[in-house]
């Protein structure tokens, strides 16, 4: 929507005053004002994916206290195609998006596709080509078959013997080799997410019996990697409105600010490609915090989501994104510095443990790190949290998206 | 050069869709022999009925029923019935506008004059399926006819047990080629001789080799044969049944650096109880009569490997 056709009252200043306070080299700084989830479960029956995205949507609109008619653009990310059978999401869903007659347009990278899509959306108005934009990623897992779309009957080539979880146990297992790490770390960082889940309203597992013995006490699946420390199967959504300085300052409620967000991406298989703690993660993470002016992360960030879809990639991505030094990640997971009330909080939310709707999951993170520094995340809150990381990666390790989100807008 | 190998691949699956409020009563008033739009705020009829307003973006829930009979917009004639199609012989694409409706409807027109017979403006009316389950197929097709306006059957758009999903089965059919480099890979198998190709910037050896190196991008071309033994760089023990495998669990999965290879792939472990397989483990392919593949690998005997010599290779 143009400002011409924009309604006087929604938009007190204008695009064109704001820019005449920005230099005209800077980007626009960028504000989460808005955010939505759906209650994430294992099947919502109750309702079409239109209907699904729609709540997250209505919800991230009843939080900015915005209107369809004050979105200017869309922008939509979901899992691989296979993984639900819906080609053309920015097709289908348009008009349950409020998208008609406005620019709409899909992201589409593999596990990471939340973190990628809040990004594309986030350049969107960095960029000042539009003020205020809605994203939105989403997964409807009861309506296909994940490990049916990761195993599709290639000619010629030997089927993958073991899936999903398969895929990762053996980088584990190399983790724990490299490191040292005692064997039962793994457990103490389901035992955490899924007790942070029981703070967390949305999320999809509220296992309130769990003890750290049922953990270690569930079976192996792809040994080292137990059942209780493998990420659900969900259907969800989630939403932002992501709006510009002006749009920031007419918000009801406290805004997260864009301080730091990158992309990387790397070949699946390569020789020399460290599965453990991928180039590509390090890098992005290093970008994040140079544009955030992050020194010392572990020193500088308050709490992380981070995208953890079984429990060992706590300890590893604690070592890929700067937290620790590599062979240590296991030691601030083993003493308690990751938990709700440690030194740095991690997936305070319960994390893709608790909450698996593919598509959304990276979005989730980056929702989560944005309602913990506007002080918005309830019982799962962390005190006093005022610069979070949000983090997503996908595929065989090797698409990675982040961002920095502070309380206090961005000061260069 | 050796034969470039092709082979069909079918991407099929049942896909289930559940249906929300609107689509749900549409789906099932066809089950019924009731055909039902949807009224936007602007005070049109969509048929099929749609849950939100294409111009306000707000949540539609006035359902109106409309008639079985209608006009006919726009068509396409369809010269040869093809899998999955709504009839089995020549029929004609058409939009209908069902009298009370403002949009059209896509169906199947059943023409058994042909193309010749079929205009814009033609009145057709719906053809019911025989069986019906709630699905847009309830309609077999339309037919043309000449007499008037279909009468209504006053439904209010509510009905006993109410449709609330459907499966949407999708199936691809491609033909599939895994191109020069890993048709000769494939090829060198059936000899039981493992062949990857050399990268002439990195010099890193690629096994299966893709024809180009991902990280240097260039193409691959000179041959190196490799192992054919190996070493177990690390693995994970599979305790769930594979739908589709005929493998009994436990069993391990394990990347293995073959002698020689740059890169592990991936392989099962067999020939040894799967709580004694470790990493450092030398071993070498079974190969199964069939050709192609190994089916699995199993020890050699050799002394484990040392751990910095594949620490890489993980």
């Amino acid at each position: 929507m143009s400002p011409a056709t924009r309604p006087a009252s929604s938009r007190a200043s204008s695009p064109a005053s704001s820019q005449a306070t920005t230099p005209a080299t800077g980007k626009e700084p960028v504000a989460v004002v808005g955010i939505g989830q759906t209650k994430h479960v294992a099947a919502r029956r109750d309702v079409s994916i239109a209907g699904l995205v729609r709540e997250a949507a209505r919800r991230a609109l009843e939080d900015a206290e915005l209107t369809w008619a004050d979105i200017d653009a869309v922008v939509i990310g979901k899992a691989p195609d296979f993984f639900e059978g819906v080609m053309m999401p920015e097709l289908y869903l348009a008009d349950a998006l409020g998208a008609v007659g406005k620019p709409m347009l899909r992201v589409h990278t593999a596990g990471s596709v939340g973190g990628s899509t809040a990004l594309v959306a986030t350049n969107l108005i960095a960029g000042r080509v539009h003020g205020t934009v809605l994203t939105l990623a989403y997964e409807k897992q009861s309506e296909s078959n994940a490990m049916w779309g990761l195993s599709l009957p290639i000619p010629f080539q030997q089927p993958l013997l073991a899936g999903a979880g398969g895929f990762f146990a053996p980088h584990v297992r190399a983790y724990m080799r490299r490191t040292g790490a005692p064997d039962t770390v793994g457990s103490l960082v389901a035992y955490k997410d899924r007790r942070n889940a029981l703070k967390n309203p949305y999320a999809h597992l509220h296992e309130h019996d769990i003890t750290l013995e049922k953990v270690q006490a569930s079976p192996m699946l792809w040994d080292p990697i137990r059942y209780s420390e493998t990420c659900p199967s969900s259907d969800g959504a989630c939403a932002m409105v992501l709006t510009d300085r002006a749009g920031a300052a007419r918000s009801p409620r406290p805004a997260a600010w864009m301080h730091g967000g990158a992309m990387r991406s790397e070949p699946t298989l390569f020789a020399g490609k460290d599965f453990v703690s991928p180039q590509a993660g390090k890098d992005c993470a290093a970008d994040v915090y140079r544009q955030a002016g992050i020194a010392d992360p572990r020193r500088d960030i308050d709490a992380v989501e981070m995208y953890v879809p079984f429990s060992w990639y706590e300890p590893m991505w604690l070592e890929n994104l700067g937290f620790a030094d590599e062979g240590e990640g296991w030691k601030l997971t083993e003493s308690g510095v990751t938990e709700l009330d440690g030194d740095l909080p991690v997936n305070m939310s319960g994390g893709v443990l608790s909450t698996n709707p593919i598509g959304a999951s990276g979005m989730i993170r980056f929702a989560e790190a944005a309602l913990q520094v506007r002080g918005q995340a309830g019982e799962h809150q962390v005190d006093g949290a005022r610069r979070v990381l949000g983090h997503a990666y996908g595929g065989g390790s090797q698409f990675f998206s982040m961002w920095l989100v502070g309380a206090e807008p961005p000061t260069s | 050069m050796p034969e470039v190998l092709k082979a069909p691949l079918v991407v099929e699956f049942p896909f289930t869709r559940s249906l929300g409020p609107v689509q749900s009563a549409f789906l099932t008033g066809l089950r019924e022999r009731v055909v039902l739009g949807v009224r936007t705020v602007d005070g049109r009829t969509l048929v099929p009925p749609v849950e939100y307003d294409p111009v306000t973006s707000e949540e539609l829930s006035e359902l109106v029923e409309v008639a079985g009979t209608g006009t006919v917009t726009t068509w396409a004639w369809n010269h040869e019935s093809r899998r999955g199609q709504p009839l089995d012989r020549p029929f004609a694409w058409v939009l209908v506008r069902l009298d009370g409706a403002d949009t059209g409807l896509l169906h199947a027109l059943d023409a058994p004059g042909g193309p010749d017979s079929v205009h814009t403006g033609m009145r057709v009316r719906v053809r019911w399926a025989g069986e019906r389950s709630g699905a847009i197929t309830d309609i077999a097709c339309f037919e043309p006819h000449d007499d008037g306006i279909a009468e209504l059957t006053g439904s209010d758009g509510r009905f006993e047990n109410p449709v609330t999903g459907i499966v949407a089965p999708a199936r691809l059919d491609y033909t599939y080629s895994p191109g020069r480099a890993q048709s000769a890979y494939i090829h060198a198998l059936a000899e039981r001789r493992v062949v990857g190709e050399r990268c002439p910037s990195c010099r890193k050896v690629y096994v299966p080799p893709r024809g180009a190196c991902p990280t240097c991008g260039v193409a691959t071309s000179e041959r190196v044969e490799v192992g054919p033994r190996g070493t177990v760089t690390t693995y994970c023990i599979v305790n769930i049944k594979a739908k589709n495998l005929d493998i009994e669990v436990p069993y391990v999965y394990a990347h293995i650096a073959l002698d020689g290879a740059d890169l592990a792939l991936h392989g099962r472990i067999g020939g040894i109880p799967y709580d004694q397989v470790r990493m450092g483990l030398r071993v070498e392919p079974v190969w199964s009569d069939g050709g192609g593949h190994p089916d699995h690998y199993r020890p050699t005997g050799e002394p484990d490997a040392d751990y910095e010599t594949y620490k890489e290779l993980l």
